[in-house]
């Protein structure tokens, strides 16, 4: 996979975005890699929370919206627990969802949930789904 | 001892099972339970945005219920209200300026909110307020023989400072299961998350994961997993119908809300623990054994 790297990305408004809503300091980052190591969802994941703040750092921003890990990690909190730099991943992929959701890009539709899944599962869970993955 | 108590969506349907032997075990143990008269949903997930005040007015808005009520306390029983309600609890207290504008955007209350309210689980109250020896002298069926693994999933215990154990070796559930007289199972997965909301859109996700969390209970000797979350309890319980779909080598076993253990050990008649809400039966397990 070819990336194009360049200071222009780097310095980009996304950067300073992703690090402003998400309260995190992207560049405090060393990849020790060990967000990903205790991360339960990796195995679903098409790029891991480490590789998640390395394109982050970098302003790759088409690669992170259109990745689908955003979706996969359920903000679990393993990754905030172990990083040893302080920084919470979960942040700023919860961040990177809401420059989507904010834009009305729904990643559940709710109209197209059969009556069967709506109504096989706790309010609970559709409330948590429908916060995390509708705007 | 008298405690507020914020029920949250779900104790009123499909985990009225953990509500019921709550509160018979809150009862013989001697505590006075006082629902929130008005309560809505806390939101279930605490927003991680610094930029979103507005998601963190649902918790605040049960907080001040709490305080309407002279209580300086208010009891949770679900993992997720209770990370919600506290979280938001202390982003205000620290960041007076947002609870400033919570406040008036709340201009409809009769009081402002001053983040003076406790959040805490019945976990806390058992192990802290009364204490686990306590709770001993109160079991009249000790569940003898019985070998109980303990799930703590996510928002139980992370992140630090928030959890109401080490994040890493939670062992509140554990010396819990102890004082009813049954046998905890210590296994890796206890902290490991069930997929959560996953499970409306993605069952697959969970069905992977029950697999794995309750496959390795079962290994380590375990007969029940007990919980103190309604959607871990969803997913761990009633997705093990797609969880054999996937994996027919997969054996059943039953997930159970700590508290109707307690609530047995306590001397509940089986009524309060409303088994029929369960998919994987834990009737023949508890009967066989003598429990009910």
């Amino acid at each position: 996979m070819k990336i194009d790297l360049s200071q222009k990305k780097v310095k980009d408004a996304f950067v300073e975005k992703v690090q402003e809503i998400s309260g995190q300091n992207l560049m405090a980052c060393y990849q020790c890699g060990k967000c990903s190591a205790g991360c339960p969802a990796v195995g679903q994941m098409d790029i891991l929370p480490n590789q998640i703040i390395r394109l982050a750092q970098l302003g790759l921003k088409d690669r992170l919206l259109e990745s689908g890990a955003i979706w996969i990690c359920e903000s679990c909190m393993m990754c905030n627990t172990r990083c040893p730099k302080g920084i919470d991943i979960a942040e700023v992929i919860e961040t990177l969802r809401l420059i989507l959701l904010r834009k009305r890009i729904d990643h559940v539709q709710i109209e197209n949930l059969t009556e069967e899944e709506r109504s096989t599962v706790p309010a609970i869970a559709l409330v948590s789904n429908f916060r995390k993955f509708t705007s | 001892m008298k405690i507020s108590y914020y029920p949250g969506c779900t104790l009123k349907s499909s985990a009225k099972n953990f509500e019921d032997s709550t509160l018979f075990s809150l009862q013989q143990l001697g505590v006075e339970v006082e629902e929130l008269p008005r309560w809505n949903c806390c939101g279930t997930v605490f927003s991680l945005a610094t930029d979103d005040l507005f998601h963190h007015v649902a918790p605040i808005r049960n907080l001040l219920r709490a305080k309407e009520q002279n209580s300086g306390e208010l009891m949770t029983l679900c993992s997720m209200c209770y990370n919600t309600l506290k979280r938001a609890n202390e982003r205000v207290k620290r960041d007076p300026e947002s609870l400033d504008k919570i406040n008036k955007f709340m201009d409809n209350e009769r009081i402002d909110y001053e983040g003076d309210v406790r959040v805490v689980h019945l976990l806390e109250l058992l192990r802290d307020d009364m204490n686990f020896d306590m709770l001993r002298q109160h079991v009249v069926k000790p569940l003898r023989n019985l070998r109980v693994a303990s799930y703590y999933g996510c928002l139980l215990v992370r992140p630090r400072g928030i959890g109401l154990d080490d994040a890493e070796n939670p062992t509140v559930l554990e010396n819990c299961v102890s004082a009813i007289g049954a046998e905890p199972v210590d296994f890796p997965y206890k902290n490991e998350c069930c997929a959560a909301y996953q499970t409306v859109d993605k069952p697959d996700i969970v069905a992977d994961r029950a697999f794995q969390i309750l496959t390795s209970a079962q290994s380590l000797g375990a007969d029940v997993v007990v919980v103190s979350c309604p959607l871990c309890a969803f997913n761990l319980d009633h997705r093990q119908k797609e969880t054999i779909r996937k994996y027919p080598e997969f054996k059943h076993i039953p997930i159970l809300y700590f508290t109707q253990l307690l609530a047995l050990a306590l001397g509940s008649s089986e009524k309060e623990l409303r088994l029929d809400l369960h998919y994987a039966d834990p009737k023949p397990l508890l009967s066989e054994r003598g429990f009910i």
